[in-house]
């Protein structure tokens, strides 16, 4: 499965890697916001999408909305993994059609979990 | 320090003068007005207009300069009796550098500290195998189940078991060592984070200074607060609402979750 991380600290986006790797998926590629991250997706083949929320450029919200107003990755799954907290943000997020929401920081049992339901669901 | 200065420079009441200047204007009208002299209470009137600008103006140059005081005077060094130094070289530009560093030294420090674990982890996972491995053959040797050939070799794994146990380990301690080495970021980028939160302090300090003097301007002046600076307020406010802000420090907040749990039961109670 080819997953994009896309995050603004190389650091976070290492340890997602990490954990992504202990659970299975070795092919994944990074980008550091979304006005990187969505010529990637237009133009690779990519099953799964995990964004940070706040970014320069073009925050992850925003790039949850162009993902699923484009035709070809309107069903992409897309999972959330953001220090972003407030309620109205989680809902906006729901709104936009996110699969999943992990608040940071987190666990890796957490990320293992959101990630399992979103395959179950997706299939 | 800043707000000393700004004390003396902006405190003094400057509504004073222009009140004491229009009680005597308004005096002046009203004997003109009653000698029936039009003309000269025109001028007169045309001279407290001129006033009130005048007083607008000034108040609006003391607010800007006590504005551009405040940020200049959190340059440490600077010499107050000479002219204010220039913005570029105030604390304020200085934070930003400094939080910059506060970043660049906190992802060093993890990358660091990633670095050792990838380095460490293959080391005490194929220790950990080995062990296991040879912890079986030990059972079959205590049963009795081994032959001597197998033993000979068992002997040789046993023999460099223990030298690569005691390599191994010595590294897995100078990795360790290190990631404990490493955490010394907390402590710098700990003071610059102080000396930010204390900028930040008395800026505010002296903002409030000048917001209280602004509020001075308004009510003499008569300078309505318009209408659409509400709305905008209200619509500012709406956007804080759903604006990406970072981590959320006060998790005690009411438009704020507490951790995962309640992300999961607001996502679930949306139908997810």
């Amino acid at each position: 499965m080819k997953i994009l991380i896309v995050d603004d600290f190389s650091t976070m986006r290492r340890i997602i890697k990490n954990l992504l790797r202990d659970l299975g998926f070795s092919n994944t590629h990074e980008a550091d916001d979304g006005m990187t991250a969505l010529p990637m997706l237009k133009s690779g083949d990519f099953q799964f999408l995990v964004t940070d929320w706040n970014m320069p450029g073009m925050t992850g919200i925003d790039l949850l909305r162009a993902v699923r107003a484009d035709e070809k990755l309107a069903t992409l799954p897309v999972l959330m993994v953001t220090a972003e907290a407030k309620r109205d943000q989680i809902i906006e997020a729901a709104q936009a059609g996110v699969n999943g929401y992990v608040v940071k920081p987190f666990t890796a049992q957490a990320l293992k979990e959101k990630i399992e339901k979103i395959f179950d669901r997706v299939g | 320090m800043a707000s000393d200065i700004m004390a003396s420079e902006i405190i003094v009441d400057p509504n004073a003068v222009f009140i004491a200047e229009l009680k005597e204007c308004a005096k002046l009208l009203t004997e003109k007005l009653q000698d029936n002299k039009f003309e000269e209470a025109s001028v007169l009137i045309q001279a407290m207009t001129q006033s009130r600008d005048r007083h607008i103006f000034q108040t609006v140059g003391k607010l800007t300069r006590g504005l551009h005081n405040a940020i200049v005077n959190f340059h440490v060094d600077a010499d107050l009796t000479k002219e204010p130094p220039k913005i570029e070289d105030s604390d304020i530009h200085d934070a930003s550098t400094r939080l910059g560093y506060v970043i660049e030294l906190t992802q060093k420090a993890a990358e660091k500290t990633m670095d050792m674990v990838d380095e460490a982890s293959p080391i005490a996972s194929n220790l950990g195998q080995e062990a296991s491995v040879l912890r079986s053959e030990w059972a079959r040797l205590k049963n009795r189940e081994i032959t001597a050939d197998e033993f000979r070799e068992l002997y040789h794994r046993v023999d460099s078991f223990f030298e690569q146990t005691s390599i191994g380990s010595e590294r897995l301690n100078k990795s360790l060592q290190d990631i404990v080495l490493e955490q010394g970021f907390q402590d710098l980028t700990g003071q610059v984070l102080k000396r930010v939160i204390g900028l930040i302090n008395e800026v505010e300090k002296d903002l409030v200074q000048l917001v209280l003097m602004a509020s001075q301007v308004e009510e003499i002046t008569g300078l309505a607060k318009p209408e659409e600076d509400e709305h905008e307020m209200e619509e500012l406010i709406e956007k804080r609402k759903h604006e990406a802000e970072g981590p959320q420090i006060n998790k005690a907040k009411d438009n704020v979750v507490s951790g995962q749990d309640e992300v999961d039961d607001l996502l679930s109670s949306l139908g997810f």
